[in-house]
Protein backbone atom coordinates (compact mmCIF):
# COMPACT_ATOMS: atom_id res chain seq x y z
CA UNK A 1 0.00 0.00 0.00
CA UNK A 2 1.46 3.36 -0.51
CA UNK A 3 2.03 6.24 1.65
CA UNK A 4 -1.23 7.90 1.17
CA UNK A 5 -3.27 4.88 1.73
CA UNK A 6 -1.87 4.08 4.61
CA UNK A 7 -2.22 7.44 6.57
CA UNK A 8 -5.89 7.31 5.70
CA UNK A 9 -6.93 4.08 6.42
CA UNK A 10 -4.69 3.57 9.11
CA UNK A 11 -3.31 0.12 11.13
CA UNK A 12 -6.30 -1.91 10.74
CA UNK A 13 -5.89 -3.72 13.87
CA UNK A 14 -6.41 -2.58 17.28
CA UNK A 15 -4.66 -0.34 18.98
CA UNK A 16 -4.01 1.68 22.17
CA UNK A 17 -4.89 4.98 22.60
CA UNK A 18 -2.31 8.41 22.24
CA UNK A 19 -3.04 8.18 26.37
CA UNK A 20 -1.49 4.93 26.97
CA UNK A 21 1.02 5.45 24.46
CA UNK A 22 2.37 8.24 26.18
CA UNK A 23 1.84 6.55 29.54
CA UNK A 24 3.52 3.01 28.66
CA UNK A 25 6.12 4.83 26.02
CA UNK A 26 9.17 4.69 28.70
CA UNK A 27 8.45 0.92 29.39
CA UNK A 28 8.10 -0.16 26.15
CA UNK A 29 10.76 1.34 24.68
CA UNK A 30 13.41 0.14 27.29
CA UNK A 31 12.22 -3.58 26.74
CA UNK A 32 12.55 -2.74 23.37
CA UNK A 33 15.83 -1.65 23.78
CA UNK A 34 16.29 -4.93 25.98
CA UNK A 35 15.49 -6.86 23.03
CA UNK A 36 12.36 -8.51 25.31
CA UNK A 37 8.77 -8.59 23.58
CA UNK A 38 7.44 -5.22 24.36
CA UNK A 39 4.32 -5.69 22.24
CA UNK A 40 3.68 -8.16 24.24
CA UNK A 41 4.00 -6.08 27.84
CA UNK A 42 2.12 -3.56 25.46
CA UNK A 43 -0.34 -5.32 23.15
CA UNK A 44 -1.68 -2.45 20.46
CA UNK A 45 1.06 0.19 21.07
CA UNK A 46 3.08 -1.16 17.73
CA UNK A 47 -0.56 -0.63 15.54
CA UNK A 48 -0.63 2.58 17.37
CA UNK A 49 2.70 4.12 16.54
CA UNK A 50 2.21 2.87 12.80
CA UNK A 51 -0.77 4.94 12.97
CA UNK A 52 -0.21 8.07 14.60
CA UNK A 53 3.11 10.31 13.24
CA UNK A 54 3.18 12.62 16.25
CA UNK A 55 3.53 9.58 19.21
CA UNK A 56 5.72 7.71 16.43
CA UNK A 57 7.92 10.22 16.30
CA UNK A 58 8.32 10.41 19.87
CA UNK A 59 8.76 6.63 20.27
CA UNK A 60 11.85 7.10 17.99
CA UNK A 61 13.33 10.30 19.97
CA UNK A 62 13.16 8.25 23.14
CA UNK A 63 14.68 5.31 21.40
CA UNK A 64 17.56 7.32 20.09
CA UNK A 65 18.33 9.32 23.16
CA UNK A 66 18.50 5.96 25.36
CA UNK A 67 20.90 4.69 22.57
CA UNK A 68 22.74 7.79 22.73
CA UNK A 69 25.64 6.98 25.27
CA UNK A 70 25.85 10.50 26.87
CA UNK A 71 22.62 10.04 28.70
CA UNK A 72 23.16 6.69 30.41
CA UNK B 1 24.27 34.56 20.20
CA UNK B 2 24.85 32.19 17.21
CA UNK B 3 24.13 32.99 13.80
CA UNK B 4 20.58 31.59 12.19
CA UNK B 5 21.23 28.27 10.76
CA UNK B 6 23.23 26.51 12.96
CA UNK B 7 22.33 24.68 16.37
CA UNK B 8 24.10 25.31 19.85
CA UNK B 9 22.05 23.08 21.92
CA UNK B 10 23.83 19.89 21.55
CA UNK B 11 27.37 19.54 21.07
CA UNK B 12 29.70 19.96 24.11
CA UNK B 13 27.04 20.54 26.53
CA UNK B 14 28.31 19.78 30.10
CA UNK B 15 26.88 17.06 32.08
CA UNK B 16 26.57 17.79 35.35
CA UNK B 17 27.68 15.70 38.27
CA UNK B 18 24.74 13.26 39.52
CA UNK B 19 23.84 13.95 43.17
CA UNK B 20 20.59 11.53 43.25
CA UNK B 21 20.79 8.16 42.76
CA UNK B 22 18.52 6.49 40.09
CA UNK B 23 16.54 5.15 42.78
CA UNK B 24 15.98 7.66 44.65
CA UNK B 25 14.82 10.63 42.52
CA UNK B 26 11.26 10.22 43.80
CA UNK B 27 11.98 11.16 47.79
CA UNK B 28 14.71 13.22 46.70
CA UNK B 29 11.92 15.50 44.60
CA UNK B 30 9.72 15.35 47.37
CA UNK B 31 12.51 15.70 49.97
CA UNK B 32 11.85 19.79 50.24
CA UNK B 33 14.39 22.00 51.84
CA UNK B 34 17.76 22.58 49.83
CA UNK B 35 18.17 18.66 49.39
CA UNK B 36 14.95 18.89 47.48
CA UNK B 37 15.94 22.32 45.46
CA UNK B 38 19.23 20.23 44.35
CA UNK B 39 17.33 17.21 43.36
CA UNK B 40 14.37 19.43 41.61
CA UNK B 41 18.23 21.38 39.77
CA UNK B 42 19.54 18.18 38.70
CA UNK B 43 16.12 16.70 37.54
CA UNK B 44 15.47 19.90 35.42
CA UNK B 45 18.71 19.74 33.63
CA UNK B 46 18.14 16.12 32.99
CA UNK B 47 15.19 17.79 31.13
CA UNK B 48 17.31 20.14 29.17
CA UNK B 49 19.35 17.62 28.29
CA UNK B 50 16.43 15.60 27.02
CA UNK B 51 14.85 18.76 25.54
CA UNK B 52 18.23 19.57 23.53
CA UNK B 53 18.29 16.31 22.11
CA UNK B 54 14.77 16.56 21.09
CA UNK B 55 15.64 20.22 19.45
CA UNK B 56 18.82 18.63 17.52
CA UNK B 57 16.72 16.02 15.53
CA UNK B 58 14.20 18.48 14.56
CA UNK B 59 16.56 21.44 13.67
CA UNK B 60 16.16 20.72 9.76
CA UNK B 61 12.63 21.82 10.13
CA UNK B 62 13.02 25.17 11.49
CA UNK B 63 15.78 26.44 9.78
CA UNK B 64 14.36 29.91 9.53
CA UNK B 65 14.52 29.91 13.12
CA UNK B 66 17.77 31.25 15.58
CA UNK B 67 19.89 29.58 17.77
CA UNK B 68 19.20 32.10 20.26
CA UNK B 69 15.34 31.59 19.80
CA UNK B 70 15.91 27.81 19.32
CA UNK B 71 17.47 28.15 22.69
CA UNK B 72 14.79 29.85 24.51
CA UNK B 73 12.24 27.45 23.08
CA UNK B 74 14.45 24.30 24.26
CA UNK B 75 14.50 25.89 27.76
CA UNK B 76 10.71 26.28 27.77
CA UNK B 77 10.17 23.20 27.01
CA UNK B 78 12.40 21.93 29.13
CA UNK B 79 10.64 24.04 32.09
CA UNK B 80 7.30 22.55 31.02
CA UNK B 81 8.31 19.33 31.55
CA UNK B 82 9.55 19.97 34.92
CA UNK B 83 6.37 21.13 35.81
CA UNK B 84 4.61 18.08 33.90
CA UNK B 85 7.11 15.41 36.08
CA UNK B 86 6.60 16.95 39.55
CA UNK B 87 2.82 17.40 39.21
CA UNK B 88 2.62 13.61 37.94
CA UNK B 89 5.59 11.84 40.66
CA UNK B 90 2.23 9.92 42.29
CA UNK B 91 1.78 8.13 38.75
CA UNK B 92 5.39 6.78 38.60
CA UNK B 93 5.44 3.32 39.49
CA UNK B 94 9.10 2.39 38.72
CA UNK B 95 8.28 0.53 35.18
CA UNK B 96 11.22 1.88 33.59
CA UNK B 97 14.08 3.76 34.76
CA UNK B 98 13.26 7.65 36.30
CA UNK B 99 15.29 9.30 33.91
CA UNK B 100 13.50 7.78 31.02
CA UNK B 101 9.85 8.11 32.44
CA UNK B 102 11.17 11.86 32.89
CA UNK B 103 12.82 11.82 29.41
CA UNK B 104 9.54 10.85 27.66
CA UNK B 105 7.96 14.64 28.94
CA UNK B 106 10.77 16.42 28.02
CA UNK B 107 10.92 14.62 24.33
CA UNK B 108 6.98 15.49 24.33
CA UNK B 109 7.00 18.62 25.20
CA UNK B 110 9.89 19.50 23.02
CA UNK B 111 8.34 18.21 20.10
CA UNK B 112 4.81 19.35 20.32
CA UNK B 113 6.54 23.19 20.72
CA UNK B 114 8.84 23.04 18.43
CA UNK B 115 5.87 21.19 15.42
CA UNK B 116 3.92 24.60 16.67
CA UNK B 117 6.64 26.70 15.93
CA UNK B 118 7.15 25.30 12.57
CA UNK B 119 3.53 25.95 11.65
CA UNK B 120 3.08 29.04 13.49
CA UNK B 121 2.83 31.22 9.92
CA UNK B 122 1.60 28.80 7.86
CA UNK B 123 -2.26 28.10 6.72
CA UNK B 124 -3.85 25.11 7.43
CA UNK B 125 -6.31 24.39 4.37
CA UNK B 126 -8.77 22.00 5.75
CA UNK B 127 -10.46 22.04 1.77
CA UNK B 128 -11.71 18.26 1.69
CA UNK B 129 -10.94 18.98 -2.40
CA UNK B 130 -7.07 17.20 -1.53
CA UNK B 131 -8.87 13.76 -1.22
CA UNK B 132 -7.42 13.98 -4.66
CA UNK B 133 -4.06 13.61 -3.85
CA UNK B 134 -4.66 10.02 -3.34
CA UNK B 135 -1.84 8.94 -6.75
CA UNK B 136 -1.78 6.50 -9.27
CA UNK B 137 0.25 3.15 -7.99
CA UNK B 138 1.27 1.75 -11.99
CA UNK B 139 0.80 2.29 -14.83
CA UNK B 140 -0.48 -1.08 -15.80
CA UNK B 141 -4.28 -1.03 -17.46
CA UNK B 142 -5.52 -3.31 -14.91
CA UNK B 143 -3.83 -1.19 -12.10
CA UNK B 144 -5.39 2.21 -13.39
CA UNK B 145 -8.71 0.74 -13.30
CA UNK B 146 -8.44 -0.22 -9.91
CA UNK B 147 -7.02 3.08 -8.68
CA UNK B 148 -9.69 4.63 -10.41
CA UNK B 149 -12.39 2.68 -8.72
CA UNK B 150 -10.17 3.33 -5.53
CA UNK B 151 -10.24 6.74 -5.84
CA UNK B 152 -13.73 6.85 -6.33
CA UNK B 153 -14.43 4.50 -3.62
CA UNK B 154 -12.57 6.91 -1.19
CA UNK B 155 -14.19 9.75 -2.33
CA UNK B 156 -17.79 8.49 -1.84
CA UNK B 157 -16.10 6.85 1.58
CA UNK B 158 -14.76 10.55 2.93
CA UNK B 159 -17.54 12.44 1.51
CA UNK B 160 -19.83 10.14 3.96
CA UNK B 161 -17.86 11.06 6.97
CA UNK B 162 -19.26 13.79 9.85
CA UNK B 163 -17.76 17.03 8.73
CA UNK B 164 -15.45 16.70 11.57
CA UNK B 165 -13.78 13.58 10.60
CA UNK B 166 -13.46 14.40 6.66
CA UNK B 167 -11.54 17.75 8.57
CA UNK B 168 -9.00 15.64 10.72
CA UNK B 169 -8.71 12.94 8.15
CA UNK B 170 -7.47 15.33 5.32
CA UNK B 171 -5.27 17.34 7.55
CA UNK B 172 -3.95 14.58 9.47
CA UNK B 173 -3.91 12.33 6.62
CA UNK B 174 -3.41 14.12 3.42
CA UNK B 175 -1.95 17.33 3.96
CA UNK B 176 0.48 16.14 6.89
CA UNK B 177 -0.58 18.25 9.15
CA UNK B 178 1.02 17.23 12.99
CA UNK B 179 -1.80 16.59 14.94
CA UNK B 180 -0.47 18.43 17.93
CA UNK B 181 -0.56 21.72 15.36
CA UNK B 182 -4.21 21.02 14.17
CA UNK B 183 -5.18 20.34 18.20
CA UNK B 184 -3.97 23.81 19.00
CA UNK B 185 -6.05 25.29 15.99
CA UNK B 186 -9.29 23.81 16.91
CA UNK B 187 -9.13 24.28 20.30
CA UNK B 188 -8.36 20.06 21.25
CA UNK B 189 -6.17 17.45 22.00
CA UNK B 190 -4.28 15.25 20.60
CA UNK B 191 -6.14 12.55 22.23
CA UNK B 192 -9.24 13.37 21.12
CA UNK B 193 -8.15 14.13 17.44
CA UNK B 194 -6.54 10.80 17.16
CA UNK B 195 -9.82 9.06 18.26
CA UNK B 196 -11.79 10.99 15.77
CA UNK B 197 -9.21 10.09 12.71
CA UNK B 198 -9.59 6.59 14.32
CA UNK B 199 -12.95 6.43 14.06
CA UNK B 200 -12.70 7.94 10.57
CA UNK B 201 -10.24 5.33 9.11
CA UNK B 202 -12.59 2.62 10.43
CA UNK B 203 -15.38 3.87 8.21
CA UNK B 204 -13.36 4.46 5.38
CA UNK B 205 -11.97 0.76 5.66
CA UNK B 206 -15.79 -0.86 6.12
CA UNK B 207 -16.71 1.59 3.29
CA UNK B 208 -13.94 -0.05 0.91
CA UNK B 209 -14.39 -3.48 2.51
CA UNK B 210 -18.57 -3.17 1.41
CA UNK B 211 -17.18 -2.31 -2.00
CA UNK B 212 -14.75 -5.30 -2.22
CA UNK B 213 -12.30 -2.72 -2.63
CA UNK B 214 -9.87 -3.52 0.78
CA UNK B 215 -7.44 -6.47 -0.42
CA UNK B 216 -6.34 -3.88 -3.49
CA UNK B 217 -5.18 -1.65 -0.69
CA UNK B 218 -2.63 -4.26 0.45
Amino acid sequence: MNDVLSRLLGPDEPEVTCEVCFDELDRYVELQLRGLDAEAAVPGMAAHLRGCPACSEEHASLTALLADGSTS
Amino acid sequence: MSPAGTCDVIPGMSVPARIVQPDEWVPALRAGGAAGERAVAELHAVLLRAARFEALRRRSTLPWVGAAELDDLVLQAADDALVAVLSRLDSFRGASRFTTWAYKFAIYSTAVTLRRRAWRDREVSLAPELWQLVPDRGRQPQQQVEDGELRDALRRAIEALTPHQRTVLVAVALEQVPIDVLAERLGTTRGALYKTLHDGRRKLRAQLADSGLLEVTR
